[in-house]
């Protein structure tokens, strides 16, 4: 389980997050809605512990991720799996070394072990033969799911997705949502997704919260969401280009 | 006006006690890392590889050029007091004590130094960082520690053979122009040269080492923004780290020139 409390971050002296509450149950799905720029990614790098809370606590497993030692914290890492958004792939690796390496790093597994796990994970996201290619050689999808066979390549048991349908064609888009359906379902992994594709929201999610100047202001599943009274939430989910979040840019113009 | 003075040389004072700061925690964090197995000596070997071996051409060819200018400008002032016989043991001296040392230190700085710093930049930028500290591998570790050994290692060797080559340089010059026999070139040479030269010469070379790999790692890690940021870091990187060489060169020679006088 995850759970987020009171957190607090400002960047550049920006706030970002002002006061985040988020409870996320084992094996559940959860989805993270918001415009860009609101918080979203830096909310998921909380969670992983790449960066510390200026106030409030992030706690993973009953761990509190800000309070861990190294060690502690890189065995916690090893349990999740974070998916970045532009695919953060290692451009000096061949893709197979880059889905491998933390089974490469941790694991030493011996060599046909490993190169069956690399495989397999290419496969789940539905690629295949491409293991010696290096990452400049393939397209913005294909390192997207490369990206998304390394983190589920160590087998963790929670995933967190950084727009993993973004800046991918609909059919792509449509096998990665199956593919984070089917690892829940599944191996009841606990995954958090964060997007601002409605589509892919309301297919893969057990749970939608919405973040808006650095506060979950809403929650509920998709049939909630979608009847939401809330108009920033309608506003957001049907896409309009009128209603109170650009009111409220209009007035800081 | 005097306000806006003060306020600028105050957050230049600040962001520079930020920079060495920042740098004094990397070098802490990189030698405790170095000695804290798991210890992977094949990404030391291939950072060796790179700083070492693939600099040797362009220190063989600068440090040959600085033997023949370093012989004919010192056979310019020799002649004139009829002691050309000196210009080996002058070049030999100064090659061994200060150019080899000094000038393969700038090369590799410019060369390997900005080459990391742009490296690590492009990752930092592209996210690459953040995915190594989430497959839990510590990027100081994986990273800066390799480059550290390697940087350490290879400048010392890189010097030597620098230190070689700019020899001979001097040599080609006063044996076939300056018309010195070839045996009395080496005899002065080798007479002029005392272990504790060739010592102080490299002895200062591991430390530019560590200064070149700290400095560049140091501000790949920091680059900000994109493309732009990653320039911009680069260009610091080489200024910081030649300003940082000939200072620690200066410490280090007056530290020798009075511990060993």
């Amino acid at each position: 389980m995850i759970e987020i409390s009171g957190l607090h971050k400002a960047l550049g002296g920006h706030k970002v997050l002002n006061g985040v509450y988020l409870k996320i149950e084992k094996g559940k799905t959860c989805v993270i809605i918001g415009r860009s720029g609101c918080g979203k990614s830096v909310l998921l790098k909380h969670i992983v512990g790449i960066l510390k809370p200026d106030k409030g606590k992030v706690v993973v497993d009953g761990q509190e991720v800000g309070a861990l030692n190294e060690k502690e914290l890189d065995a916690l890492r090893l349990k999740m799996g974070l998916v970045f958004q532009g695919g953060a792939l290692f451009d000096s690796m061949t893709v197979g070394e880059n889905v491998g390496f933390g089974l490469i790093e941790y694991n030493h597994l011996p060599h046909r072990k490993l190169l069956e796990r690399i495989e397999e994970s290419l496969a789940l996201v539905g690629l295949h033969g491409i293991a010696n290619l290096m990452p400049s050689e393939l397209s913005g999808g294909m390192r997207k799911r490369v990206a998304l066979a390394r983190a589920i390549c160590i087998k963790p048991q929670i995933i967190l997705y950084d727009e993993p349908t973004t800046g991918v064609d609909p059919i792509t888009a449509d096998s990665i949502n199956e593919l984070i359906k089917s690892l829940h379902d599944k191996l009841k992994v606990t995954s958090i997704v964060v997007t601002h594709d409605m589509k892919s929201a309301y297919k893969v999610a057990d749970k939608i919260s919405m973040l808006y100047h650095g506060k979950i202001i809403a929650e509920g599943n998709s049939e909630e969401i979608q009847n939401t009274k809330n108009p920033i939430v309608h506003q957001f989910i049907n896409g309009l280009a009128v209603g109170p979040i650009t009111e409220t840019l209009e007035r800081f113009k | 006006m005097l306000t806006r003075f003060f306020i600028l040389v105050g957050s230049r004072l600040i962001s520079f006690m930020y920079f060495l700061g920042g740098l004094g925690t990397l070098a802490f964090q990189t030698i405790y890392l170095t000695f804290t197995p798991p210890f992977k000596k094949d990404r030391v070997f291939e950072q060796a590889k790179k700083a070492g071996y693939d600099s040797l051409p362009i220190v063989a060819l600068v440090s040959l050029f600085i033997g023949f200018i370093f012989a004919l400008q010192t056979a310019y002032f020799m002649q004139r007091i009829g002691s050309e016989i000196y210009i080996a043991s002058m070049v030999a001296l100064s090659i061994v004590r200060e150019l080899g040392p000094v000038i393969t230190a700038l090369i590799v700085a410019g060369r390997v130094g900005a080459a990391i710093t742009a490296e690590l930049g492009s990752m930092q930028v592209t996210e690459q960082i953040d995915a190594l500290e989430t497959l839990a591998a510590n990027p100081v570790k994986y990273l800066v520690v390799p480059r550290f050994l390697a940087l350490s290692v290879m400048l010392p060797l890189l010097t030597l053979y620098s230190d070689a080559i700019g020899i001979l340089g001097g040599y080609i010059i006063c044996v076939f122009r300056l018309g010195i026999s070839s045996s009395m070139y080496i005899k002065v040479t080798t007479e002029a040269l005392f272990y504790k030269d060739l010592f102080t010469g490299l002895f200062k070379t591991i430390f530019f080492g560590m200064i070149i790999a700290l400095v560049s790692c140091y501000e790949g890690f920091n680059v900000q923004g994109g493309a732009e940021g990653v320039g911009q870091a680069t260009t610091r990187s080489v200024v910081v780290t030649f300003i940082m060489i000939i200072i620690a060169d200066c410490f280090f020679t007056a530290m020798f020139y009075f511990i060993f006088p």
